[in-house]
């Protein structure tokens, strides 16, 4: 237990470590080209030493408690004896693998919803668009977009199909609903694919492609262990485009059904 | 509200946070895989950290990286220097992005598939040199979508109209860039922005966005991340054409 402990004053050093070239860039920036003095620095020093400390603990709890559990079960779930049972490995089909869909949609689903960097983003969005856009709401559409990709992703790597054929369509799919979607939530959407892959979902993730790449007969771990990473930043552009979408078409249903009644009486 | 009462309220949202990675987690090793949970205690400690980081760094956040990030966009606005501000959303690309943890291990992952593939010589001292390579290749990249995102919040620019170009561009280089390097290059996308850079960036966009008269923080002032994540897929599959 006691090693935790040890543990934790490390990763905080490392943590520290990976900070010092942004602290530079914008003190440096700071005093060197804007020479203005920045109100209530002490906040805000305090505020870089919580974040130090806090990706410090959120880093330590995680490779602790979450992660070699979560690579574990990555591993066992894609392991063709936990999944072809007492069959033939070999008689394997797509259809076989339907604890691998399942997991790979939750892990993508509540690993989205523990990211740091999508929180942050929802607090923002939240903040600057006066309450219209929840925290929750996002994240949930977030969420899901993540788990449909990754579900999807381990399709692919299953079935053994190019994975741009997946991306481009993926592409020509969100453009098709930019032109649909409001204004306001696009460039958000855009967003939202990059930040939810991060801390928390990238190494369960990669576990579970790389297990799957090595365990699937005919698969090569370096080829096709990649790529869930891609759809788990595609699916999410689409799902949050999809919620500003329906959100919009319920509230204009609503007007009309208003505006009905009122013509009514 | 008590300051004390504030903390387990604080506290309380982050459990919720992680509750459904444990209630999977869970799931999966008892009721699926029918195992019992290892290491318990080490474990309950673990998610005790976990909770306490997160909640720790949502005080940090609102504390001093949103903070930062605007106060920096305002005073970039207000002395109105273009060049000194494409600078500074380069440098913070650039730098945030070339000692990211992820990027490090997927640019050694890349190094062994090349190494394996044939397209470099397979010794330790050439697939150093590639991972390295492949690293700046996505930190310059990285700086160069910032600049083109804070650019685009400037002129008022539809974010459409430039990410429609990025996939353009993604798919022409898909159909050039050799097998080996397109699953790499599209995982590079995700990797590249981490849980520092993320709060920075939004908050400097939406900083900027607000302080510039005429621009919407909603419609403008987002999107910064978007770039950060396209740009590296196609820097990346050109780089695999490239060495």
């Amino acid at each position: 237990m006691m090693h935790l402990f040890v543990d934790l004053v490390y990763v905080i050093i490392d943590t520290v470590w990976d900070v010092l070239p942004i602290v530079t860039i914008i003190f440096g920036f700071q005093f060197l080209i804007l020479r203005k003095p920045i109100p209530n620095l002490k906040r805000i020093i305090t505020g870089f030493v919580l974040v130090l400390l806090g990706l410090g603990f959120f880093l330590e709890g995680l490779q602790a408690a979450l992660f070699p559990l979560g690579r574990l079960m990555a591993y066992q779930l894609t392991d063709p004896s936990f999944i072809a049972g007492s069959d033939n490995v070999a008689a394997l089909r797509w259809w076989n693998y339907y604890w691998v869909y399942l997991f790979a949609f939750a892990i993508g689903f509540a690993t989205t919803i523990a990211e740091p960097s999508l929180l942050a983003v929802a607090i923002k969005a939240n903040q600057v668009s006066a309450g219209a856009i929840g925290t929750w709401g996002l994240r949930i559409a977030v969420a899901i977009g993540v788990a449909i990709g990754i579900a999807l992703g381990v399709f692919r790597i299953i079935t053994g199909t190019p994975l741009y054929w997946y991306i481009i369509s993926g592409y020509v799919f969100v453009l098709v609903q930019t032109l649909f979607a409001p204004r306001m939530i696009i460039a958000l959407a855009y967003d939202s694919g990059g930040v939810t892959t991060s801390t928390v979902t990238v190494p369960l993730v990669a576990a579970l492609g790389l297990g799957l790449a090595g365990t699937v007969p005919g698969r090569n771990p370096l080829l096709d262990g990649f790529g869930l990473i891609a759809f788990a930043s595609l699916f999410p552009i689409m799902s949050v485009l999809g919620y500003a979408q329906l959100s919009e078409w319920k509230n204009r249903r609503n007007t009309q059904s208003v505006t009905k009644e009122i013509s009514r009486e | 509200m008590n300051p004390l009462k504030a903390i387990w309220a604080a506290l309380f949202d982050s459990l919720r946070d992680l509750l459904p990675i444990i209630v999977v987690i869970a799931f999966f090793q008892l009721a699926v895989l029918q195992q019992p949970i290892p290491n318990f205690s080490e474990i309950t400690v673990g998610i005790l950290f976990v909770v306490i980081g997160l909640t720790l760094f949502v005080q940090g956040l609102n504390m001093g990286l949103f903070p930062i990030g605007e106060t920096m966009a305002y005073s970039f606005a207000s002395k109105g220097n273009l060049f000194w501000l494409l600078c500074f959303a380069f440098a913070l690309g650039f730098g945030t992005t070339i000692a990211e943890p992820a990027l490090i291990a997927v640019a050694e992952e890349a190094a062994l598939v090349a190494a394996t593939g044939g397209m470099i010589a397979n010794n330790e001292q050439s697939m150093e040199s590639y991972a390295q390579g492949l690293r700046y290749t996505v930190a310059v990249s990285v700086g160069i979508a910032i600049v083109i995102g804070v650019f685009r919040i400037i002129k008022g620019w539809p974010i459409q109209y430039l990410i429609v170009i990025g996939y353009i561009g993604v798919v022409i280089m898909t159909v050039f860039a050799p097998a080996e390097i397109i699953g790499i290059a599209y995982d590079s996308g995700g990797v590249t922005t981490s849980t520092i850079t993320v709060p920075l960036v939004t908050a400097l966009g939406v900083g900027l966005a607000s302080s510039i008269k005429g621009r919407n923080p909603m419609v403008d002032g987002f999107g910064l991340i978007a770039f950060a994540s396209l740009t590296p897929m196609i820097f990346v599959m050109g780089y695999g054409m490239l060495v």
